[in-house]
């Protein structure tokens, strides 16, 4: 068992790193279905804007400097994106979920091929910043820094996100608005108002775990889907608007997709849908979902 | 009499509102049972806890000696549980009759077929359609689709939709909420003359309506059974109007002008 | 709703008689698709055949998305399973006519046996969720199982389909087989549509926690229709080898699923026959002026979607929001 673990270590701690990218983007995926009732399929695409704005600010070799203007930028452009989806899917508020899908890839499709319009189809690979751009040697092996970072960046959104959803007047509204969402716009909250703050933070978390992500996936054509598939079933897993459910389907995922295809190369997508599989089958809603928002008898 | 539905503490919670409260309920083969009691008195609930739609927190439901509680809601509809919803529910795209013959299929035409049906057992699902419509006084409207239909002839066609599969144990949740008074009369004579094989169990607040059809009654108060009775006893005894009104001003009880579904009446719960 | 042809489509309870102007039309269509080689170019031959494969996927599409309720965006994986399938039983094994067809149909229906049972209990945005991903996953598949795949290649030099001992490899002939099989797979459609099982599908599209408590299970009819829809997908995806020759990762990709949405939606949804003749547009379209995109068909497709769902107000499949609603819901 310790050989295993230390022989496997290195894909372990990369899955745990993707895993806390994957949670960063899931949340807001999560949340805007679970408040607003709006599935998102741009969110992959919104993540890839972050990627490539990473790359154009900070080149190659971002120093500090450029990776937080990158994140800055990056967080702005998300905001924007999340405003304009917001504003796009408001004629659609009473029509199907199939009708705001389409749209919302429609967009996707379109914000892709404008990506590649404009920075190429080439693999647009960034190194992490000074200073995280090394190695650490952990238990014998040596691990780059930048990981251990994203997973550190990663716990601590999940804490702030947590204590945000759980402790604040603003986490008050996001949870009430979960469970009813016409009760709060009958105590006057405005619901398009909620919509647009929603939208706009999920979207400005993508972007940001695109930047993030840059050193790891490198920005390129057809990782907004990649990534839109990994945090569609995050949340599927973890059950749609719970912020414990996309973490600890975020991590789990993170180590289908590392430790899965490290050790089972041809075999690690069987192994994705069988998760998604047995988790389905004992629980429709999810892990930590709702049994209604699945449909599932009461 | 023999016991065809019988439920023992029946619960079941929507967060801190017990809304059926340990329920015991015996309907016997044959009855006309009303289920009354003011606005939130858990009446639906309590429908939906026997037909499977909602599940309980515990007790249990026998139907005909056979223990119900944990089957699906399919699996009580082929024993022969069959209801009609509070809210109108039928398949909005389809004619009236094809909504019959849906039923009519299910539990009359044996398998569901995936190849187009042939001439015979097609027919025979047809006369069963045409039979229930025209008891259901709809027999001129079968070629209208649903959502053409009036309010109380929708609720018509939910009563024929909840006859033709074929049951044994009857529920109705206000049949006769939002008809009109010919409506109402129909649906009257229509249950009247059920065959004596079909058991009903129905929700209604239009008392009037209550003393003409039910040989039992139950009230509901609160999430629990406040008694069980021949109508006669029911009428006169002062906790029901307690419980209705709040007072114990008889006169009002029986007076008040049946109220339309959907509006709240005094008094409600929380 | 936006199914205007199928208004006018016999009511349940009437004796079954299509009017005799329908019956004409379809006579008239088989007629000129099974003439087309006579008269046509090779290459107008291939577009038409190329036309009838996508057709025919759109067509179970549409048996999903407009008769059931079911708005599958990974259907293409059961038409690209039974594409590799097929490609690769005739390379391996045989490619006698109809054999690697039957392949093909099997293996679109077991795969989607195997994936749809999750799907069809899902409802709603889950169901778009759930065959979203599965759709991509079967992709993944396709693109890393590269013994059996041949990787982002796709497999490619499969065999000319054999009739007797002699190949098939003039495009009249192919355009016929196809032909043939297609009508195969549509009238196993249409039966399945026309049936009693069908209209409880229709049922179940309408308002599912009614046909719950009238005693039908739903997930079961779900699942079978699915697997139904997946398995003439299957039939679908082993023409595409026989014509094609060539099976890529794309052909089960999510542009793939996308467009056989697209010619569903414009066919009107609830039409099996709108959805060939919506098919037979986008075909069209792609192969017209695809080539001049420059490898941005993706970016049209796109902006169509984003037009389609704003110019059809009442919905592009004309399913109704919060499903039951007006009643069924407790
Ligand atoms: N799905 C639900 N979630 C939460 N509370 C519910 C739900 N269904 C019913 N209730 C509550 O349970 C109580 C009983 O409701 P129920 O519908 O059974 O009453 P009822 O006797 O049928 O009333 P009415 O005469 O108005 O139809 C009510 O207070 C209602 O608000
Ligand atoms: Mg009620």
């Amino acid at each position: 068992m310790g050989s295993w673990f230390e022989a496997n270590l290195v894909s372990v701690l990369n899955g745990g790193a993707i895993g806390c990218l994957l949670f960063i983007l899931a949340i807001g995926l999560s949340l805007v279905f679970g408040m607003m009732n709006v599935l998102n399929l741009a969110h992959g695409a919104v993540f890839l804007a972050g990627a490539f704005i990473g790359w154009r600010i900070g080149g190659e070799s971002p120093t500090w400097g450029t990776f937080a203007l990158a994140v800055g930028a990056a967080t702005l452009l998300g905001l924007l994106a999340g405003a304009v989806l917001s504003a796009m899917t408001e004629p659609l508020r009473n029509r199907s979920h199939l009708d705001q899908a389409l749209l919302t890839l429609g967009i996707a499709l379109v914000a892709a091929e404008l990506l590649s319009m404009t920075f190429g189809n080439d693999v647009r690979a960034t190194n992490a910043p000074p200073g995280l751009d090394g190695t650490v040697p952990v238990l014998g092996t040596d691990y780059p820094v930048y990981r251990l970072f994203l997973i550190a960046a990663g716990l601590l959104l999940a804490v702030t996100a947590w204590l945000v959803v759980s402790r604040t007047a603003a986490g008050a509204v996001i949870r009430a608005t979960v469970a009813d969402r016409e009760m709060v716009s009958a105590i006057g909250i405005d619901d398009r108002k909620v919509k647009l703050a929603v939208f706009a933070v999920g979207s400005a978390l993508a972007a940001v775990a695109g930047v993030l992500g840059g050193p790891v996936y490198g920005a390129r054509p057809g990782l907004d889907s990649t990534v839109l598939i990994l945090a569609l079933v995050v949340v599927v897993i973890g059950g749609l608007g719970s912020v414990k459910g996309a973490l600890i389907g975020a991590l789990v995922i993170g180590q289908i997709e590392s430790l899965g295809r490290a050790l089972f190369a041809e075999a690690a997508s069987f192994i994705l849908f069988g998760a998604l599989a047995v988790v389905l089958v004992l629980r429709p809603q999810g892990l930590f979902g709702r049994a209604d928002m699945a449909g599932a008898p009461r | 009499m023999n016991p065809l539905l019988s439920c023992r503490d029946l619960s079941r919670s929507f967060g801190a509102l017990k809304a059926v409260d340990a329920v015991d309920l015996t309907v016997h083969a044959g009855t006309r049972h009303a289920l009354i009691g003011p606005n939130g008195a858990g009446k639906s609930t309590l429908l939906k806890l026997l037909t499977g739609l909602l599940r309980p927190d515990s007790g249990t439901v026998h139907l005909g000696g056979q223990d119900i509680t944990r089957l699906s809601e399919v699996k009580r509809s082929r024993l022969g549980l069959s209801q009609t919803m509070q809210q109108v529910s039928l398949f909005p795209s389809m004619t009236v009759a094809e909504n019959v013959a849906l039923a009519v299929r299910r539990h009359r035409g044996g398998t569901i077929s995936a190849l187009p049906a042939r001439r015979g057992p097609r027919r025979h699902v047809d006369r069963q359609v045409d039979r229930l419509l025209t008891d259901a006084g709809l027999r001129n409207r079968d070629t209208l689709p649903v959502s053409a239909l009036s309010h109380g002839e929708a609720k018509q066609v939910e009563l024929a939709l909840a006859l033709a599969c074929e049951p044994r144990l009857l529920l109705l949740d206000e049949p006769g909420a939002g008809m009109s008074p010919a409506e109402s009369a129909r649906l009257t004579e229509l249950v009247l003359h059920l065959p004596a094989e079909i058991t009903v169990l129905f929700i209604e607040h239009d008392l009037d309506l209550v003393f003409a059809l039910a040989t039992e009654v139950t009230v509901l108060h609160l999430g629990k059974v406040l008694l069980t009775g021949a109508p006669g006893d029911i009428r006169d005894d002062p906790r029901v109007q307690e419980a209705y009104l709040g007072t114990s001003r008889r006169a009002d009880l029986f007076t008040t002008p049946p109220p339309t579904s959907g509006e709240p009446r005094v008094p409600t719960r929380p | 709703m936006s199914a205007p042809a199928d208004i006018a489509a016999p009511a349940e309870g009437e004796p079954r008689k299509p009017p005799p102007v329908r019956v004409l039309v379809s006579v008239l269509a088989a007629v000129l698709l099974a003439a087309a080689p006579l008269f046509l170019a090779p290459y107008a031959i291939s577009t038409l055949t190329r036309m009838l494969v996508f057709g025919l996927l759109a067509a179970s599409l549409a048996l999903l998305v407009g008769v059931s309720g079911l708005p599958s965006l990974g259907h293409a994986a059961y038409f690209g399973a039974g594409a590799y399938a097929a490609g690769w039983f005739a390379q391996n094994v045989s490619a006698q006519a109809p054999l690697s067809l039957l392949v093909a149909a099997f293996t679109g229906g077991f795969v989607a046996a195997a994936t749809g049972w999750i799907a069809v209990r899902a409802r709603g945005v889950f169901f778009l969720m759930l065959t979203l991903a599965i759709g991509e996953i079967v992709h993944q598949v396709a693109d890393s199982w590269e013994s059996v795949t041949g990787g982002s290649n796709g497999l490619y030099g499969i065999p000319a389909t054999e009739v007797g001992g002699a190949a098939i490899t003039n495009v009249g002939v192919l355009h016929w087989y196809v032909l043939a099989a297609f009508g195969g797979g549509f009238a196993v459609l249409w039966a399945v549509k026309a049936s009693p099982f069908g209209a409880a599908l229709r049922g179940i599209h309408d308002n599912e926690p009614r046909m719950r408590s009238i005693g039908y299970p739903t997930s079961l009819y779900k699942y079978a229709v699915f697997v139904v829809a997946g398995t003439v997908a299957g039939l679908a995806g082993g023409l595409l080898a026989a014509q094609q020759r060539l099976v890529t990762p794309a052909d089960l990709g999510f542009t793939t699923a996308a467009l056989a949405l697209l010619a569903v939606i414009i066919g009107g949804a609830r039409s099996l026959w709108g959805a060939c003749l919506g098919a037979a547009l986008v075909i069209f379209v792609r192969d017209s002026i695809g080539p001049s995109l420059d490898g941005h068909g993706p970016l049209l497709l796109g902006v169509v979607f984003i037009l389609v769902v704003y110019l059809m107000p009442n919905g592009v499949a004309g399913i109704r929001i919060g499903r039951g609603k007006g009643g069924g819901k407790p």
